[in-house]
C-alpha cells in the first residue's frame, strides 16, 4: 500500500484481524518519508509484516519510475531505522523454497540444510560454499515469491507506455462494484505468464496499454481468492488463500486500492486439501 | 488575428499540414505563410521541395480571397458531418474536447489527450441515459446500511428503568476496552467494526437469558467470515434442545454369530459381525468441552445463529481433517475421515479446540474454588470448575512477558478421546462407572487406558513447542514507554490466537482461519487397509467345478451301481416268493 495513503488503507485492510499498533503507524508515517528522501524513491511501498518467532520484520519496498522494474526492498525491526536486502537471485529462491518452518525473527540467523540431494550437496562443496542459508535471504526470496505469487493491481491501475515503462493510470477512476467483485477485474504485478497463450480472439479484445498482465481468472487451483465485501459492501477484499495473510483491499469508484502481507511468511502448500 | 511567433520557431506551423488552410488558419497571406517559417530547405532535410513559398500543391487551386471563405466553410462543413456509426460530429467533439481541457487544465494534456476524447465520448452516451429515466441504482451496500443504522437506533419501549438496569451489573463485555488493549499489539480489526460488534453483542444479550458473554473472535471463511461470541446462560434457563437418541451400543447380542446359521437358512444371506466402536457419549451442557456456548453471525446487524453443542466424535475427526470455513454454516464438509456434521458442528469443533488450547489468564486470577468433598478431586483427573481470586495481585508486565509461568490455561484441555473428562465406553451404567472409576477398572477386559490431560490451571511453560518453537511468543507492546506497556501473547500452535494483559485486566481473541499449525505438510488419513480374505485351508480350498462329461460319468456310474442294488434285492424277494410259494 503507498505510504501516503497508509492510515485510511490499513482501517481498510484491518478484516482479518491483523494490523499496526498506533506506535508503528505514527513512526512509519515519517520513517517511510525519509527512506524516500533518502534512497530518491518515486514511490514507497509499506509492503506488510512478518512475523518471525522471536520478532517480526516489517517490509517497505521502493519503486522506481518504472513501476515495473525490480523493486528494492528495505526490511526493519522497529519501523525506525531501516536496512536494504539484496537483490534477489534465483538461487535464493531456489534455496529459500526448501526452508520450511517459521522465520525466527533474527535477520543473521542462519538455517542448516536438512534435506539436500546429493547432486546439490556435491555442488555446493564444489564452490566452496557451505550450506547454510541466512535468514536475510530466506526474507528477501520470500518476499519476492509473494510478490510474484499474488501481488496484485486493480485492471486499469496501471498503463503501459509506448516506451515499455510502466506507468499509473491518472485517468483510473476505480472499478465499479459489479466489476470489482469478479478475479478478471484484477491482475498479477508482474512478468505476465500466460498473456501469450491467449486466443487470438481473446487477444482482440485486449487493449495493450491496460491489459498486459496475468488475471486472476486461470489462477491453480481455482478458489485460491476469496472475494468479500466488507464494511457493508462498501470495500472489496480480495485474500490469498495461498499465502495466508495477504490481503488486497480496493473501494469501488474511487482510487484508493492496495494489498499488504502481516502473516508468518509460509507458503500455504496444503491448499488443496482445504479447499 | 492569431499571430505567429517572430521567432519563426514556431512548432505548429511546420507541422501542421501545408495548405490553404492551415495559412488561412494563422492569417496570413499564403504569400507569405513562410515568412516566419523555417526558412528555405537545404537539399537533405525532408521539406525540400514540398514548401517552397508560393509553390504549394494547393496553391494554384485556390488563387482569389472569396474561394477561402468558400474553403472554411467547406471545412466546416465536413467538420460537422455526423458519423454514420455514433450520430456524433468531430466539430462538436473537438469543441467538447477543448472545452474540457481548458476547464480542467490536466498536466500534460498531451499525453492524456486520447483518453480525454474516450471520457468525452463517453460522456456524452451518459447524459442521453439520464433523460430518459431516473437512474436509482439500488445498490447492495445500501441494504446493508441499513442493518448497520438499524444496530445503532435504541429498541422501542424502553424507559428509564430499563437504563438503570444497563447501567448496573451487564453481561456485556467492554469490547472497545478490549480492542483498545490489542490494538496497541496492532491486533485487531478496525474500530468501526468493533463498535459494530459491541452493538450485535448488546443485541444477543437483550435477545437471550445471558450471564456472561465475551466476544470470542473472528474466524474468516471463503465467502463469509464468522463473529464468535462465547456466551453462558443463566443458570437453568438454559433451553432444552430436542437431543438425538444417543446410539447406545449395539453389542447386546452374542459374541459371535454361529455360523452354522448360514447353512441352516439358505436364503438369508450371513449376517455380520461386526460390532461399530460405542460411541463416546458428549459432554454435558455447561462441562468439558461444552462449558461455553457459542452464538455465530457473518456479519454485525445479522440475526446470532446457536451452534450445537460438540460432540467427541466431532472433535476427534476435525483433529483429521484441514477445511478452510465457506461461511455457510449449512454448508456440508466433504472431507475424508468423513465428518460427522455440516459446517456448523465443524465450527463449533474448532472453537472448541482453540478455546482449549489458547485460554490463558494471568496465573493467580483464577482459582480453585474450595470443594466440599475431598473425594471428587482423585476423579476423572482433576478439578473443572474455578473462580475468580479476590486476592488477585498483577504481576508486572515485565514479568508476563518475560517467563511463561506467570500464564495459565483455564480452558480446560481435550483429551484424545474427544472430551475433557475421560468416560470409560464400555460402561453399561452411569453408576456403575463411578464405582469402576473408584477401583481404578481392574475389572473388565477394557483395552483403553484412562486418559489423563494437564489439569486445569496449568502454567504455559509446560506447553509442548512444535519442533523448535515455543508454544508462544511473548512480548510487550512496546518498548519506548515501558511505564504503560502491555503484555501480549501470541499462540504458535493456533496461529491468530492472542492473549493481552495489563494490570488487573486480561483477554483472549481470536482471528484467524480456524487452523492448527503444523510445519509438516498436511497428510489426509489413508483409506483403511483392504479387508483380509479368509485363509485358505484344505477345508475351505476353492476346488474346480466338475465338467459336464465328469458329472454325466458320474451319474451313470452311480445308476449302475443302484441298478446292481436293485438286481440284488429282485433276487431276493424272487428266492423269498419262491419258498413261500413252496411251502404250499
Amino acid at each position: 500500500m503507498e505510504a501516503a495513503s497508509l492510515p485510511a488503507a490499513l482501517e481498510l485492510a484491518a478484516g482479518g484481524g491483523a494490523g499496526l499498533s498506533p506506535e508503528k503507524r505514527a513512526v512509519l508515517g515519517a520513517s517511510l518519508l525519509l527512506l524516500q528522501r533518502d534512497y530518491r524513491f518515486e514511490r514507497v511501498w509499506f509492503w506488510g509484516c512478518i512475523r518471525g518467532v522471536r520478532g517480526a520484520y516489517y517490509i517497505a519496498e521502493g519503486l522506481g519510475p518504472d513501476r515495473a522494474a525490480p523493486r528494492s526492498r528495505l526490511y526493519s525491526l522497529n519501523c525506525v531505522e531501516w536496512s536494504l536486502l539484496p537483490p534477489v537471485t534465483e538461487e535464493m529462491v531456489a534455496q529459500a523454497e526448501q526452508l520450511k518452518g517459521r522465520f525466527q525473527g533474527d535477520p543473521s540467523f542462519e538455517y542448516e540444510y536438512t534435506e539436500i540431494n546429493a547432486e546439490d550437496a556435491e555442488r555446493l562443496f564444489e564452490d566452496g560454499k557451505e550450506p547454510m542459508i541466512k535468514e536475510e535471504s530466506r526474507l528477501v526470496a520470500t518476499i519476492e515469491q509473494i510478490d510474484k505469487a499474488v501481488g496484485i493491481i486493480p485492471r486499469g491501475a496501471f498503463v503501459k507506455t509506448p516506451l515499455g515503462s510502466v506507468r499509473e493510470n491518472r485517468n483510473f477512476e476505480g472499478l465499479s462494484l459489479t466489476e470489482a467483485k469478479k478475479l478478471s477485474s484484477y491482475f498479477h504485478f508482474t512478468e505476465p505468464v500466460n498473456l501469450k497463450n491467449k486466443t487470438l480472439l481473446e487477444k482482440a479484445d485486449l487493449d495493450p496499454s491496460t491489459d498486459f498482465l496475468d488475471s486472476l481468472e486461470h489462477d491453480i487451483p481455482q478458489g485460491s481468492w476469496t472475494v468479500q465485501l466488507e464494511k457493508g459492501g462498501t470495500v472489496v477484499v480480495l485474500r490469498s488463500l495461498l499465502w495466508l495473510g495477504l490481503t488486497f483491499y480496493h473501494v469501488p469508484m474511487t482510487k484508493q486500492y492496495g494489498y499488504v502481507y502481516f502473516g508468518t511468511g509460509e507458503k500455504n502448500l496444503d491448499l488443496p486439501f482445504m479447499l | 488575428m492569431y499571430q505567429s511567433s517572430a521567432l519563426g520557431l514556431d512548432p505548429y506551423q511546420t507541422q501542421e499540414p501545408e495548405s490553404a488552410y492551415q495559412t488561412y488558419a494563422a492569417g496570413q497571406d499564403p504569400y507569405q505563410a513562410y515568412q516566419h517559417g523555417h526558412g528555405p530547405y537545404q537539399p537533405h532535410e525532408p521539406g525540400y521541395g514540398l514548401y517552397q513559398p508560393g509553390y504549394s500543391p494547393y496553391d494554384d487551386q485556390i488563387p482569389d480571397p472569396k474561394s477561402r471563405m468558400l474553403a472554411i466553410q467547406n471545412a466546416k462543413a465536413y467538420l460537422l458531418k455526423s458519423s454514420t456509426t455514433s450520430g456524433l460530429n468531430l466539430y462538436d467533439h473537438l469543441a467538447n474536447m477543448l472545452t474540457k481541457i481548458l476547464d480542467e487544465q490536466p498536466a500534460n494534456a498531451v499525453d492524456i489527450i486520447e483518453n480525454i476524447s474516450k471520457d468525452v465520448k463517453w460522456a456524452q452516451f451518459q447524459k442521453k441515459m439520464d433523460t430518459l429515466r431516473d437512474e436509482h441504482e439500488i445498490l447492495p451496500t445500501f441494504e446493508a446500511a441499513e442493518k448497520h443504522k438499524a444496530l445503532f437506533l435504541r429498541a422501542n419501549g424502553e424507559g428509564d428503568e430499563e437504563l438503570e438496569e444497563e447501567i448496573g451489573e451487564t453481561p456485556l463485555p467492554n469490547v472497545m476496552e478490549t480492542a483498545f488493549y490489542f490494538e496497541q499489539a496492532g491486533i485487531g480489526l478496525s474500530k468501526d467494526e468493533f463498535y459494530h460488534i459491541f452493538l450485535a453483542l448488546k443485541k444477543l444479550i437483550s435477545v437471550q437469558p445471558i450471564q456472561t458473554c465475551r466476544f470470542w473472535g473472528k474466524i474468516l471463511g471463503l465467502e463469509m467470515n464468522y463473529i464468535i461470541a462465547e456466551v453462558q446462560y443463566h443458570e437453568g434457563e438454559e433451553e432444552e434442545e430436542t437431543e438425538e437418541e444417543e446410539v447406545i451400543e449395539e453389542g447386546g447380542k452374542g459374541m459371535g454369530e454361529v455360523e452354522d446359521e448360514d447353512e441352516k437358512k439358505e436364503d438369508e444371506p450371513p449376517k455380520s459381525t461386526y460390532k461399530p466402536p460405542p460411541v463416546i457419549p458428549k459432554e454435558e451442557n455447561g462441562t468439558g468441552a461444552n462449558k461455553y456456548v457459542y452464538f455465530v453471525c457473518n456479519e454485525p446487524g445479522k440475526p446470532w445463529v446457536k451452534l450445537p453443542p460438540v460432540t467427541p466424535a466431532q472433535i476427534v475427526c476435525a483433529r483429521k481433517i484441514k477445511k478452510f470455513f465457506t461461511g455457510r454454516l449449512d454448508a456440508p464438509v466433504v472431507s475424508f475421515p468423513p465428518f460427522p456434521g455440516n459446517e456448523a458442528n465443524y465450527l463449533r469443533a474448532q472453537i472448541a479446540r482453540i478455546s482449549a488450547g489458547t485460554q490463558i489468564s494471568p496465573i493467580g486470577f483464577y482459582q480453585f474454588a474450595e470443594e466440599e468433598g475431598d473425594e471428587e478431586e482423585e476423579e476423572g483427573g482433576g478439578r473443572d470448575t474455578y473462580e475468580e481470586n479476590p486476592d488477585f495481585q498483577p504481576l508486572s508486565v515485565a514479568e508476563m512477558v518475560g517467563s511463561l509461568s506467570a500464564w495459565v490455561h483455564h480452558g480446560q484441555s481435550i483429551l484424545n478421546q474427544g472430551r475433557c473428562v475421560w468416560l470409560n465406553p464400555f460402561q453399561k451404567s452411569e453408576e456403575e462407572e463411578e464405582e469402576d472409576e473408584e477401583e481404578e477398572k481392574a475389572e473388565e477386559p477394557n483395552e483403553l487406558q484412562q486418559e489423563i490431560g494437564p489439569p486445569l490451571l496449568t502454567p504455559l511453560s509446560e506447553d509442548e513447542g512444535i519442533q523448535n518453537i515455543p508454544a508462544w511468543t511473548a512480548e510487550a507492546s512496546t518498548n519506548l514507554i515501558p511505564q504503560y506497556a502491555v503484555a501480549i501473547l501470541q499462540s504458535n500452535r493456533w496461529p491468530g490466537a492472542y492473549a493481552f494483559a495489563s494490570g488487573r485486566k486480561f483477554d483472549n481473541i481470536y482471528f484467524g482461519w480456524g487452523h492448527k499449525y503444523s510445519p509438516e505438510n498436511h497428510i489426509p488419513a489413508l483409506p483403511p487397509p483392504v479387508q483380509a480374505e479368509y485363509p485358505s485351508g484344505p477345508e475351505i480350498a476353492e476346488t474346480r467345478d466338475p465338467t459336464l462329461e465328469e458329472e454325466l460319468a458320474f451319474k451313470a456310474a452311480r445308476e449302475e451301481a443302484l441298478a446292481a442294488a436293485e438286481e440284488e434285492e429282485d433276487e431276493e424277494d424272487v428266492d423269498e416268493d419262491e419258498e413261500d410259494e413252496d411251502d404250499d
